[in-house]
């Protein structure tokens, strides 16, 4: 098969796929909203359409369409158009189906207060919410349904791969992944390229593909809801990385705390394989490929990437000093090239249009666009992709809507445990890789949670520190005993019977902990009491002042 | 040569061991699909004794102290039987930010466990989990798998006593 066959074939699912549709009514199925009530509004949905016999409209079922505190959320388009051609209501109920069905058929056939009702819960086109993102990885989230292999395909799915496999060389793929400028999306910003090609220079033989979707961090639901909303995507971007470096196995570590996920991406690999997109002698060439689920079990260090390889192993899930890196010695000591969900996410949009396209997006260091998890205090929780370089002014007080119930700004903390909190008078700052690490924080996966002036900056430090202290697998002593040792002092600070001496002392630990800990996680777990204290050095102050010494 | 190894005999003739085993079968036996064995334990029968680690331990062609030592390091596995129902409080961050700490305190004094702990009628498990992914919803929490989101103590309480009386 090659670019025009598979051309053809997108054509043909096209038309089978929307044969006779003009106008869909799509329901968002992803946890959140399936959470708020999704399910009851895509049956009544199902049961209105069939009433009103109406063969030109579906109700299909999709994934995250971002607004995820306004669910269950409704969309109104025509077939498999993009998002920002649709129209939005929130907080959808079953009642409000025949309404719905009414306004997609342009139908009279409903009682005006019913239509009055749902009026009132249509989003404005103009939202900013929805006007200032630019979505790229999650441009299928929201518009396609995540179980149907047809419908990914149909909308232009897999053609990059086809294209990689059928018309480029691994080395012409490595470079325009390079001139992407794409770094590493699970956190680090390790650029992606050069990993890329780290691996395929190793001499020939076994190579494995890793994707990362082991996504630990508190406040974090990017990569989940992309699995959610997109997984074909993913196992795209895989693939491509597999032909790329030569390997012809991959995995995906996946937190076994995301059952949905899981579900739908069983799903797609296993029509995938049976559509022949994954397996042996794809598109009648050399390449293989084959793909395996593996569950997490509830372990947040096995997101760094030798405790991740331990656990796909089947061991205790605790990291190894690196050298060597997994690229040269990685699963079971062969070369491996490990990715985050996101990361794998982008790489088909790079293969069609070129590393050159993507590098004219986001900033000089920085490029494309990223993926946030807005939570915490901020009116308009959910999902949103923004150039890299977006200011946080724009993130939260434009695009989430401010802070609500008439608080006042005080931080944004990113990074999850890793991270650290940004205060008010950064707010100008472009999002980007390094502005962030200026900031004494990390970009992180892309978990953004906003804090309002009820919190307290020391509480927020011991709940980090409790979370690194539980979370510590034990292996080197100055996370284990360390992240016990800071979580004493932050407690005793916060209940206010801590002296000066004892914050010296939790300095100094963070110093200590950062320098000599075996991995990322004890590295990076001093974060949040440093970032607290280099901007609400008096929080910690004011409670000293408790004990009067 | 390699020598063909027998496989064990299933500890007794509950058919949920025949899951297991079909599970270990499907990943050919290997040492490496340990984890996948245990979820599959977990799953059939809601935690994981001796005789199970045991069981997965020979069918593996490990130690049991090796199963044993993976099946205490991950927080998903339990050891100790659960109640009827579990109500999983989420302490993300988000969630933690918009009280998640009231949620834990009101079902523990409702129900006089601590966090890990089951009432002592098995009725009921009262877990905390570190993130499930429904910051958006936050406080949030699972009640027999199904997340309820936008929560105060007195909602989760309500729902608590509805799925409990059962």
């Amino acid at each position: 098969m090659n670019r025009d066959d598979l051309d053809e074939q997108a054509h043909r699912y096209q038309s089978d796929h929307n044969a006779g549709i003009n106008q869909e009514v799509r329901v968002c199925m992803a946890a959140s909203c399936q959470s708020s009530g999704a399910l009851p509004v895509f049956d009544a949905l199902t049961h209105a359409l069939t009433a009103a016999a109406a063969p030109t409209c579906r109700v299909k079922g999709v994934g995250c369409m971002g607004l995820c505190s306004a669910g269950p959320l409704v969309a109104v388009a025509a077939p498999d158009a993009a998002l920002n051609t649709a129209t939005l209501y929130r907080d959808v109920q079953p009642d409000d189906a025949p309404a719905v069905v009414a306004a997609a058929l342009g139908s009279d056939n409903v009682t005006a207060a019913a239509a009055a009702e749902l009026e009132t819960r249509r989003i404005p086109a103009d939202l900013p919410f929805f006007a200032y993102q630019q979505r790229l990885v999650l441009e299928h989230a929201g518009v396609i349904d995540p179980d149907s292999f047809s419908g990914y395909v149909a909308v232009g799915g897999y053609a990059a791969l086809v294209q990689a496999l059928t018309e480029m060389t691994p080395g012409q793929v490595i470079a325009a992944v390079t001139a992407s400028g794409l770094r590493g999306r699970g956190g680090g910003g390790y650029p992606t390229g050069l990993k890329w090609s780290t691996v395929a220079k190793m001499p020939p033989g076994q190579k494995y593909v890793i994707c990362n979707a082991d996504e630990g961090d508190p406040g974090a639901f990017m990569d989940r809801a992309i699995l959610e909303s997109d997984p074909h995507r993913v196992l795209e971007g895989m693939a491509i990385a597999a032909y790329a470096i030569g390997a012809n196995k991959g995995f995906i570590y996946v937190r076994a705390e995301y059952p949905l996920a899981v579900e739908r991406l069983n799903t797609a690999i296993r029509k995938a394989k049976k559509a022949g997109f994954l397996g042996n002698h794809l598109f009648e060439t050399q390449f293989n490929f084959d793909v395996e689920l593996r569950l997490g079990a509830g372990a947040f260090v096995c997101g760094e990437e030798t405790a991740l390889m331990a656990s796909i192993q089947g061991l205790r899930g605790q990291p190894r000093p690196r050298p060597p890196y997994p690229a040269e010695a990685g699963l079971w000591g062969r070369p491996t090239l490990i990715n985050n969900v996101e990361t794998f996410a982008n790489i088909a949009p790079i293969i069609e249009n070129g590393g050159e396209w993507f590098a004219a997006i986001g900033t000089e260091r920085s490029k494309g666009t990223k993926v946030f998890a807005l939570a915490g205090a901020i009116t308009n929780t959910g999902l949103i992709e923004v150039p890299m370089g977006t200011s946080l002014r724009t993130i939260i007080e434009t695009i989430g809507g401010g802070i609500p119930n008439g608080r006042a700004f005080k931080a944004v903390q990113t990074g999850g445990p890793s991270g650290g909190c940004i205060p008010a008078d950064h707010l100008d700052v472009g999002v980007d890789y390094d502005s962030l690490k200026t900031l004494g924080t990390i970009m992180g996966s892309g978990g953004m949670i906003v804090m309002d002036d009820s919190a307290s900056m020391v509480d927020v430090a011991r709940y980090f520190m409790e979370f690194c202290m539980s979370e510590s697998c034990g292996k080197c002593v100055p996370c284990r005993a360390g992240t016990q040792q800071m979580h004493g002092l932050l407690d005793k600070i916060a209940r206010g019977q801590a002296s000066h001496a004892d914050l010296s002392l939790l300095e100094q630990l963070c110093e200590v902990v950062r320098a000599t800990s075996l991995c990322g996680l004890g590295q990076t777990a001093p974060n949040p009491v440093l970032s607290t204290l280099r901007y609400f050095r008096h929080e910690y102050e004011q409670q000293l002042q408790l004990t009067g010494v | 040569m390699t020598q063909h190894r027998s496989q064990p005999a299933l500890p007794s003739d509950d058919k949920r061991w025949k899951i297991v085993n079909a599970t270990m079968r499907r990943t050919g036996y290997a040492e490496h699909a340990l984890i996948e064995a245990l979820h599959s334990v977990q799953d059939a029968f809601g935690f994981l004794d001796e005789t199970a680690m045991t069981f997965v331990a020979e069918s593996l062609d490990l130690p049991l102290s090796k199963v044993y030592g993976v099946a205490t390091f991950y927080h998903l596995f339990t050891l100790k039987p659960k109640g009827r129902h579990t109500c999983v409080v989420c302490t993300g961050t988000a969630c933690y930010i918009k009280g998640s700490t009231a949620l834990l305190d009101g079902v523990q004094q409702q129900f006089g466990v601590t966090t890990g702990g089951t009432t002592p009628d098995q009725a009921l498990s009262v877990l905390s989990a570190r993130c499930v992914g429904a910051c958006g919803l936050a406080p949030a929490a699972v009640i027999d798998g199904q997340v309820l989101g936008k929560l105060d103590a007195d909602k989760l309480l309500a729902n608590l006593a509805q799925v409990v009386t059962q």
